[in-house]
């Protein structure tokens, strides 16, 4: 398993730095010069072009590229991302700060995509062609072609507006959670639910599963020990994609219920042109998303032995 | 000379069936099977929202009734009548003419991204597969770098980056979805290559441009078209989610989303301004949906619904 950990990080590292070479060219999209920005700024008039020349000295615009980059990752390693225009504060700080917030609902919303889409997919499976199976298709096709936008407002105005159950924006108490959380279920669960489906009836068909019934065993043993463990490989790694999904679109649903996560920081960044933030932001999220797939990827070796043997 | 237009010859007979020379699961049959997508009643009904909407769209300027950004005070908020079909907006702007000329915005720019995306996805899927080596290795590591990312994180950046507009948003798609793109063709030329035609070709002084336009690109296009279908739904959803933000096309201009997001303040008293572009957008994205289902079961029987 050590072994395994380890051959997973030799693979991230080049895959991390690539993350940092794109963060780092990133900035030279946003138009203008970053010197003369910061001193505008700072004097709170144009500066001269004097003035732009030592600052850009100072902050070492002159240097070539690879100085620059090697500079900037250098800060990066040590938790320097650049302080936001914003708010003069930290931009790693601020991420951090924010970024347990959007985890809330991302991992509430993950919980309820799959509390949705497991037992429907199992379901739609096992009787195939039954009302079930059809209902649970109308129901994904509709959770993928809803824009999520879309189905946040018509739950404020279901919940909130309709029947009062829910606060409409916020995030005071834990009810302010739920409508955001359930935005992103709703999305993730549509493509969760068919994938369970088709996997739980590959799986079903195997040789195994006859034998075990052949042997008499029960339904419940045989569908939750038998089919389900060998269905959740597959579907380990699209909860995986479907939780860094719920991340990326935690940007339009936090803003539509002022929940203060990271992805309302960076829309705010971008309103205000906060460019050091928008680049933390790509490099902090590139990283974030990597150790995800690390842990999905471990996860794949507690499941299922064979991985994790087969890579020794 | 004389060369090429026997390479050319050689070649000719696969090209003309360029299916037939396809890799594994690419081989006619499947392709015979396209007619299943004809009888999939539900990728039918696919197609048919598509291309109703595409028409409508086309036809805008003649089947809107108003102006899409013309304004009339006396009429704002205005409920469904005679003279407005879906009723007025805020700014008495008509609903139905800006619906329709919304299906021009949001299905254009899902188009032209599209577009942008499968040309830049299939020019470095081949020049990978086709040359292979170094160039290979770093375009295959950068894929590995932008798959990391969920794609709507770095198209974020992107266009926070370069300011918020439709263009820009449209180059941020255009960065970021084209590596899946890229990845398929990539496989689909490194297993054409393999062919008998394509070595005796290479005999003949069949130069890298001929051999790509005339050998590679006619046998990896069609699965590319098929992957194109299968992602524009949610490229749509995306762009226009852009827009809802205020990053993509700013207001005036009737994009879906935009229309959606400018009916937010509005939501409690006129719930009608989000409801028709949502409606919009979720039936466009229902039919891009159904009929890219249809299409993948016709393709690859492995998932087709059983």
């Amino acid at each position: 398993m050590f072994r395994f950990v380890l051959r997973r990080l030799a693979y991230l590292l080049p895959v991390w730095i690539g993350i940092s070479l794109v963060a780092f060219m990133l900035a030279n999209l946003a138009p203008g010069d970053p010197a003369r920005l910061a001193l505008q700024r700072e004097l709170g008039r144009q500066p001269t072009a004097e003035e732009t020349a030592v600052v850009r000295e100072q902050m070492g615009l002159n240097d070539a590229a690879p100085i620059r980059y090697l500079n900037w990752l250098g800060d990066a390693l040590t938790g320097d991302l650049g302080t936001s225009y914003r708010t003069g504060q930290p931009v790693l700080d601020s991420l951090a700060d924010r970024f347990p917030t959007t985890l809330q609902i991302a991992g509430f919303g993950l919980l309820l995509a799959i509390a949705i889409a497991i037992p429907l997919g199992i379901l739609a499976a096992v009787y195939r062609q039954g009302p079930i199976d059809h209902f649970s298709r109308v129901i994904a096709l509709l959770g993928a072609s809803m824009p999520s936008y879309w189905v946040a407002y018509l739950l404020i105005l279901l919940l909130s507006v309709r029947l009062g159950w829910l606060p409409v924006a916020g995030s005071q108490t834990w009810q302010h959670a739920v409508m955001p959380a359930l935005t992103l279920g709703i999305g993730g669960s549509a493509s969760l639910m068919r994938l369970t489906r088709s996997e739980m009836l590959e799986t079903l068909n195997q040789d195994y599963i006859r034998t075990a019934r052949a042997k008499g065993l029960g339904s419940r043993p045989l569908m939750l020990g038998h089919a389900l463990r060998n269905t959740m490989i597959p579907l380990s790694t699209v909860l995986g994609m479907r939780f860094a999904g719920m991340l990326g679109g935690a940007v339009i649903v936090e803003t539509i219920f002022s929940w203060p996560g990271i992805g309302k920081l960076v829309v705010d960044a971008i309103f205000d042109r906060d460019y050091p933030m928008i680049q933390g932001f790509v490099i902090f999220m590139g990283t974030a998303f990597l150790l995800i797939n690390l842990i999905v990827d471990l996860g794949y070796g507690v499941i299922d032995p064979r991985i994790r043997l087969a890579r020794r | 000379m004389a060369h090429s237009t026997t390479s050319a010859q050689t070649a000719s007979p696969p090209l003309r069936r360029p299916t037939a020379t396809l890799a594994e699961e690419w081989r006619p049959r499947r392709f015979a099977s396209l007619r299943g997508v004809v009888r999939d009643r539900s990728a039918l009904a696919g197609l048919a929202i598509l291309v109703t909407v595409t028409l409508l769209a086309l036809f805008a300027s003649v089947i809107a009734p108003y102006d899409p950004t013309k304004l009339d005070p006396t009429a704002n908020l205005a409920g469904p009548s005679a003279d407005h079909w879906l009723g007025t907006d805020n700014l008495g702007r008509d609903l139905f003419s800006r619906l329709l000329y919304g299906a021009r915005w949001t299905l254009g720019a899902a188009g032209l991204a599209a577009a942008g995306i499968v040309l830049l996805g299939v020019t470095v899927g081949i020049v990978a597969g086709y040359f292979g080596g170094l160039v290979d290795d770093l375009l295959m590591r950068l894929v590995d770098v932008l798959l990391a990312f969920p794609s709507i994180v770095l198209a974020l950046a992107i266009v926070g980056m370069l300011g918020p507009s439709l263009p820009n948003v449209l180059i941020g798609m255009v960065a970021v979805w084209w590596v899946d793109y890229a990845r398929v063709v990539r496989g689909l030329t490194l297993k054409v290559v393999q062919n008998d035609y394509v070595l005796s070709a290479h005999c003949c002084g069949c130069g890298s441009l001929r051999m790509i336009t005339r050998h590679v690109l006619p046998n990896v296009i069609p699965p590319v078209i098929v992957l194109a279908t299968l992602e524009l739904g949610a490229l749509m959803l995306a762009i226009s989610g852009l827009s809802f933000l205020g990053l993509g096309a700013q207001p005036p201009t009737p994009e879906w989303g935009t229309m959606l997001s400018d009916g937010r303040l509005f939501f409690l008293g006129a719930p009608q301004l989000m409801m028709y572009p949502g409606i919009a957008i979720t039936l466009v994205v229902l039919g891009c949906n159904l009929l890219g289902d249809g299409l993948r079961d016709a393709l690859d029987p492995r998932q087709r619904r059983r």
